[in-house]
């Protein structure tokens, strides 16, 4: 019963085929919307989270500000904050820009970082060749420095690097390691490296030595690395006791950034958006539910002959109603296919030039579906429930 | 004396009509029997589409009994109504009511879907209607393809298909030339000489005559010898 149902209704629809396909515009139109918007959204979405947690993933980043009196945070400082529980270490950072010299060769404004051994526990795949800084270079303040790739070509020519030495800012370094540009992920790196600002070139020294360069005596920006992400807010209150402590309670006085939360910020943001955007769509699948809804009514007046006769030779009024259903709700879901195939086809071309993931987002295939059909069968029902009550007399008549 | 299949007893249709009452038939009374050929022959606005309305069940009566089939009409609803019609007539108009886009054997499968028939028995009773009326080639062929002779007998098949109680046909001929006229009307002879009941509207005297009996309807009014007499 429902396949001779459905076959009439495809019969039907194939026979008006401009006028289908019209009909269906507005349905295709809606969900390609909701599925390109969606599916772009979470890709473009997904790679700023993937990017983001890459940067602060376990730690929070802490601006010491500190007091007109005290400007940052001594070593003893330092040593408290050291001493925290749920951590693995403190990476302080200090930056400059300073002239390295080798042999004839200057280059001036250089990035120089001071940075502890902790930077380097954490981001194991930082060195290509030679060696990390460690403690002892902390604690002796060693002159040595690690630089990067695009530096030692400037400076050494393609010679291997590691064991020689250089002058920064008139003081000779000697160069322990070689940094893997592509390696660095933290924020001021990323910054750097797309506003294409400064030289290329990079070293990194123990902060200590760093502190008598710079000359001086605090450190006003560290990383707190934690042990264990579950205790992040407890860390945080710990921190804040330090600081609060180091700088007598003082306003303003510090910054503690936290990329966690900062994530979840930008996720309920970025939902939301997905959301208005979706919603926004969705106003177009009302308009073409509209039009299917207009469609069928005039398919209704077109075939009330029709209709009166196959309620003449038997049929019920709920078949009737069910063959015209069929009807609204295949054309819907006709345009909802068209659309989920031109959404993700659309998605995939936007995402490509991007140069985004491509995620296929089943939720926003279901959502186009189930959406589609929904229309059909709501915008459906009243000219279908219309067709049923037709007097069969009067619809004989109208001959 | 055979069976009686259809019985009107003092049958009263009226329409509310721009403030008046408008009666169509006042006080009809009819009894057909099996087996019976019957003409109801009438001029146009006497009341003959109504008669037609009433006994193929699309309409009820306003008072009165129609019992078809031992089954009083009046009392049922647009659904059981559907089951009769489905079950007991088989309707034959004067422009034939082909669906376009069926094929002849598709629109004489129609109300043998309706009726719950399996497609394969469908398909086997279809075939074997059309061969009846003598389009056994013609099977494929969509309505436009056909004259219109073949097109009223491939309805003729329809109403066939489902083995209804009564033939009910409404001017058969009507958009028919003569010639074709009278085959098709030859071919309702047949039909009832195989046992068929028909019921037959029409305006046509002549067209009338083919039938083994006529009633007249007038002005809303009966007019059966058979019925007077009984």
């Amino acid at each position: 019963m429902i396949k001779e149902s459905i076959k009439m209704s495809w019969q039907n629809i194939v026979h008006n085929k401009m006028r289908s396909f019209l009909t269906t515009l507005g349905i295709v139109i809606g969900v390609t919307a909701i599925i390109a918007l969606v599916t772009i959204v979470q890709g473009v979405t997904g790679e700023i989270t993937s990017q983001f947690s890459s940067l602060g993933a376990g730690k929070i980043t802490v601006q010491a500000y500190g007091t007109p009196l005290k400007q940052g945070l001594s070593d003893n400082d330092l040593k408290k904050l050291m001493e925290m529980e749920n951590i693995s270490g403190i990476s302080p950072t200090l930056s400059m820009e300073a002239s390295v010299v080798k042999n004839a060769s200057v280059e001036e404004d250089v990035a120089v970082e001071g940075k502890n051994q902790v930077y380097f526990q954490n981001n194991t795949d930082l060195i290509v060749r030679g060696r990390a800084l460690n403690k002892i270079d902390m604690e002796n303040k060693n002159k040595v420095g690690i630089i990067n790739q695009s530096l030692e070509e400037t400076l050494f020519f393609g010679e291997d690097s590691v064991g020689q030495t250089m002058q920064i800012n008139g003081i000779t370094y000697t160069v322990v390691g070689v940094l893997d540009e592509n390696a660095i992920n933290d924020v001021t790196a990323m910054m750097a490296r797309s506003s294409g600002e400064g030289s290329d070139g990079k070293v990194i020294i123990p902060y200590t030595a760093a502190m008598s360069i710079a000359g001086v005596s605090n450190i006003s920006s560290f990383e707190v690395l934690i042990a264990d992400t579950n205790k992040t807010d407890q860390v945080i209150e710990d921190t804040k006791l330090i600081l609060n402590q180091a700088f007598n309670y003082k306003e303003n006085s510090y910054n503690i950034i936290n990329m966690e939360s900062l994530l979840d910020t930008m996720n309920t943001m970025t939902n939301m958006m997905t959301a208005m955007m979706a919603g926004i769509a969705s106003i177009a699948l009302l308009v073409g539910g509209i039009g299917i809804m207009n469609m069928m009514l005039v398919s209704v007046t077109e075939r009330t002959t029709e209709i009166g006769l196959r309620k003449a030779l038997g049929a019920e009024p709920k078949r009737i109603q069910l063959q015209f259903l069929i009807e609204s709700i295949f054309l819907s879901l006709l345009g909802g296919t068209i659309g989920v195939l031109l959404g993700v086809g659309i998605s995939w071309v936007v995402t490509a030039a991007l140069g985004i993931t491509f995620v296929m987002s089943t939720w926003a295939i279901a959502l186009g579906f189930g959406f589609s059909a929904a229309v059909g069968i709501v915008f459906g029902w009243a000219p279908a429930r219309r067709a049923s009550n037709l007097n069969p007399i009067d619809a004989l008549r109208s001959v | 004396m055979n069976k009686e299949i259809l019985t009107m007893r003092n049958i009263i249709k009226s329409y509310h009509m721009a403030d008046e009452e408008q009666i169509i038939l006042k006080g009809v009374n009819l009894k057909v029997y099996d087996g019976e050929f019957i003409s109801i022959l009438g001029p146009s606005g006497s009341g003959k589409s109504t008669m037609m309305n009433i006994i193929g069940c699309l309409d009820t009566p306003t008072s009165g009994e129609y019992i078809l089939s031992d089954r009083k009409i009046g009392e049922l609803d647009q659904i059981e109504l559907a089951h009769i019609r489905s079950k007991e007539i088989g309707f034959i108009f004067q422009s034939f009511q082909l669906l376009p886009r069926l094929s002849a054997i598709e629109n004489v499968e129609l109300p043998m879907i309706y009726a719950g028939v399996a497609p394969g028995e469908r398909i086997k009773r279809a075939q074997t209607m059309l061969e009846r009326v003598g389009l056994e080639n013609k099977t494929k062929h969509y309505p436009n393809q056909l004259s219109g002779g073949q097109q009223q007998r491939v309805a003729i098949a329809r109403a066939l298909s489902t083995n209804p109680t009564i033939l009910l046909a409404d001017e058969p001929t009507g958009a028919l030339d003569q010639k074709t006229g009278n085959q098709v009307m030859g071919l309702f002879s047949e039909l009832n000489k195989e046992g068929r009941t028909i019921i037959m509207i029409t305006h046509d005297v002549n067209v009338a005559k083919t039938a083994g009996r006529i009633v007249r309807i007038l002005d809303g009014n009966l007019y059966d010898e058979v019925a007077e007499n009984d």
